[in-house]
């Protein structure tokens, strides 16, 4: 990671694009491309069924495990349920899921990346000893530990779980970003001047790591929506009667060799959806890299 | 080199006992030991129940202080209590541990080099073919589950099985039984491929884009034409001052590559339903084994600590700059 002294904070530079990283992040069509995949895959998991004449929950009795054709596209489950709407549904499931989790995860990475690094001393080692703690057991191990807690839950629960488990890299990398902060003149004046240490947070130190934090979040939707998958695949995520990407996967797991299209068009979104969040991300953090001196 | 290893050792522990406890915490406030005595019709008598709960140590009306205390001063005496079926669960744990290692070290090993090799040969070639190919596979497989990798490989399989016309690739559980001698060691190697291959492909894509990115950055300083100068050949300069250096960066992160490694390996292994320690967790959880689970949970974090001491290791030994 490199110094982010060039960032403006996010809006001013968004209404004003001249230099920096939002300015390479506005210019780089990997950034469009994804946007444009994700901001579409979210309208159509939005407005989709609405414009759909099948019901997700409907049960078609004249068509039982069908493959796709005009009246059902993407086929139809064992007990007739349209496979299309489905998707459209569990689509905005994990998406919803990812788009709570990675915003907490990045959040809680910025609070006490910020509080440790500015604190220093016993706050600085105790926040990093938590973090090193968090990183021993693994995460996907931590979440099925807690799965019979967060099957009573439900998924709003499962997606707060998911971001107490990947916040920590980010909250060692703010850390270190503080540190080298608040050496710099700008941060040692408030601080001399007496500004509070969340005064500080909120004036300096959080605007002058926008990106690193916007890469972070958009990165993280990503991660959250493939845990959230394979907890449900694994039947510890998402459960009836909500309907996501991933329990559709494991429904269609058993069958994906006999009859495709159950597990073929869930994957297909999710791997869709998922590179269309790492594009924007990725396009964020080489802007990011971009603005340093590297290598 | 000792003092430094001891220290990290004695880090290690620290964190492992910390680890330990945390999830034998957890374990009793997430698990209900209670859950399979529910439901039961005629109800189980209050008696056995009880006399069951003791057994395993995880009476709810015990402060969870002594719980864990009791729990503890079991573990210091090499066993880690009694599972639900009453086994004890340090046998058990052995057992599945076998069966996850093979996986583990297989897959870390085949895929870490290929992913660190596919890396620095992307980053010496960039933008060629080789480097457009491997950047853009790696990103689309980093998009995708594990476990529909998993899938996507034993469909795969099938029509290939279908084709041939019998079992070529084998890959329900980690073996055939009934088979003996020379035939049972084909056999699980058999079962090993496709496993091995879901892990791999994930692993490489992961590393080598770490390794591609270091890599280009050494590219950028003039390590490698210095190395020149003083006349390396080519191979020689990139292999000693290009590739050793590029792999410290990632030394950081260390233990947290461990778990990332050994996540991937548990749902690879319960993707292609092994019984190793995914399969025993996840039991655990199910049927509120405290535990099995706490074990479980031990056991992985002094694995993951243990991998990350030995990547450390390595990457001291990899920069030059470290004076142990």
């Amino acid at each position: 990671m490199t110094t982010t002294n060039d960032v403006r904070p996010l809006l001013a530079s968004v209404i004003r694009p001249s230099g920096g990283v939002w300015s390479r992040v506005l210019t780089s069509r990997q950034a469009w491309v994804g946007a444009t995949m994700l901001l579409t895959l979210a309208l159509w998991a939005l407005v989709g069924p609405a414009l759909h004449p099948w019901d997700a929950t409907y049960v078609d009795l004249a068509a039982f495990g069908q493959g796709p054709s005009t009246r059902h596209w993407f086929g139809t489950n064992d007990i007739g349920q349209d496979v299309y709407a489905q998707v459209l549904v569990g689509l905005r499931k994990s998406l919803l899921v990812g788009l709570v989790a990675a915003p907490v995860a990045t959040g809680l990475a910025a609070v006490v990346g910020a509080v440790a690094g500015l604190a220093g001393g016993w706050v600085d080692r105790a926040l990093m000893a938590a973090v090193d703690l968090m990183l021993v057991i693994p995460a996907f191990y931590l979440l099925v530990l807690c799965s019979p807690v967060l099957a009573r839950a439900g998924w709003p629960a499962l997606a707060l779980a998911i971001a107490a488990l990947m916040w920590m890299v980010m909250a060692r990398v703010v850390r270190g970003q503080t540190r080298s902060l608040r050496e710099r003149g700008f941060v040692r004046a408030a601080c001399f001047s007496g500004a509070p240490l969340w005064w500080v947070a909120v004036r300096h130190v959080w605007p002058n790591l926008a990106s690193l934090l916007v890469a972070d979040v958009t990165v993280g939707v990503g991660t959250a929506v493939l845990m959230e998958a394979t907890m449900s695949y694994f039947g510890i995520g998402v459960r009836v009667p909500d309907v996501s990407l991933g329990t559709l996967l494991a429904a269609g797991g058993p069958a994906a060799a006999t009859r495709p299209w159950l597990f073929f068009f869930p994957a297909l979104a999710l791997v869709v959806a998922v590179c269309a969040v790492s594009l924007v991300g990725d396009a964020v953090r080489d802007a990011i890299d971009a603005g340093g001196a590297r290598g | 080199m000792l003092r430094y290893l001891a220290r990290r050792a004695a880090n290690a522990l620290v964190l492992a006992l910390a680890a330990t406890c945390l999830g034998y915490v957890l374990a009793s406030v997430a698990l209900d030991p209670l859950v399979r005595f529910r439901g039961n019709n005629p109800p189980v008598p209050d008696e056995q129940i009880r006399h069951a709960l003791a057994i395993t140590g995880t009476d709810p009306n015990t402060p969870l202080a002594s719980r864990l205390w009791s729990w503890l001063s079991g573990l210091a005496h090499g066993s880690l209590g009694t599972s639900v079926d009453n086994r004890p669960v340090t046998s058990e744990i052995a057992e599945r541990a076998g069966t996850s290692l093979q996986l583990l070290v297989l897959g870390t090993v085949l895929g870490v080099g290929l992913g660190v090799l596919v890396g620095v040969v992307g980053a010496v070639r960039q933008h060629r073919w080789f480097d457009r190919v491997t950047t853009q596979g790696s990103f689309v497989v980093l998009a995708t589950p594990t476990f529909v990798v998993a899938v996507l490989l034993m469909v795969g399989a099938t029509r290939l099985n279908e084709a041939a016309g019998r079992q070529v690739i084998r890959f329900t559980g980690q073996y055939t039984p009934g088979h003996e001698g020379w035939a049972a060691v084909t056999d699980r190697a058999s079962h090993l491929v496709l496993p091995t291959l879901a892990l791999v492909i994930g692993l490489v894509a992961a590393f080598s884009r770490y390794q591609r990115a270091a890599m280009l950055d050494v590219l950028g300083t003039d390590l490698v034409r210095g190395a020149r100068a003083m006349g390396h050949t080519q191979r020689s300069a990139l292999v000693r001052h290009g590739v050793r250096v590029a792999m410290v960066p990632m030394s950081t992160l260390a233990v947290y590559t461990a778990g990332m490694v050994l996540a991937g390996a548990t749902i690879t292994e319960l993707a292609f339903s092994w019984h190793g320690m995914g399969e025993y967790l996840l039991l655990a959880a199910q049927r509120g084994d405290v535990n099995a689970a706490a074990g479980t949970v031990a056991c992985t974090a002094v694995l993951v600590l243990v991998l990350g001491m030995v990547a450390d290791v390595l990457y001291a030994w990899l920069d030059p700059r470290v004076r142990l």
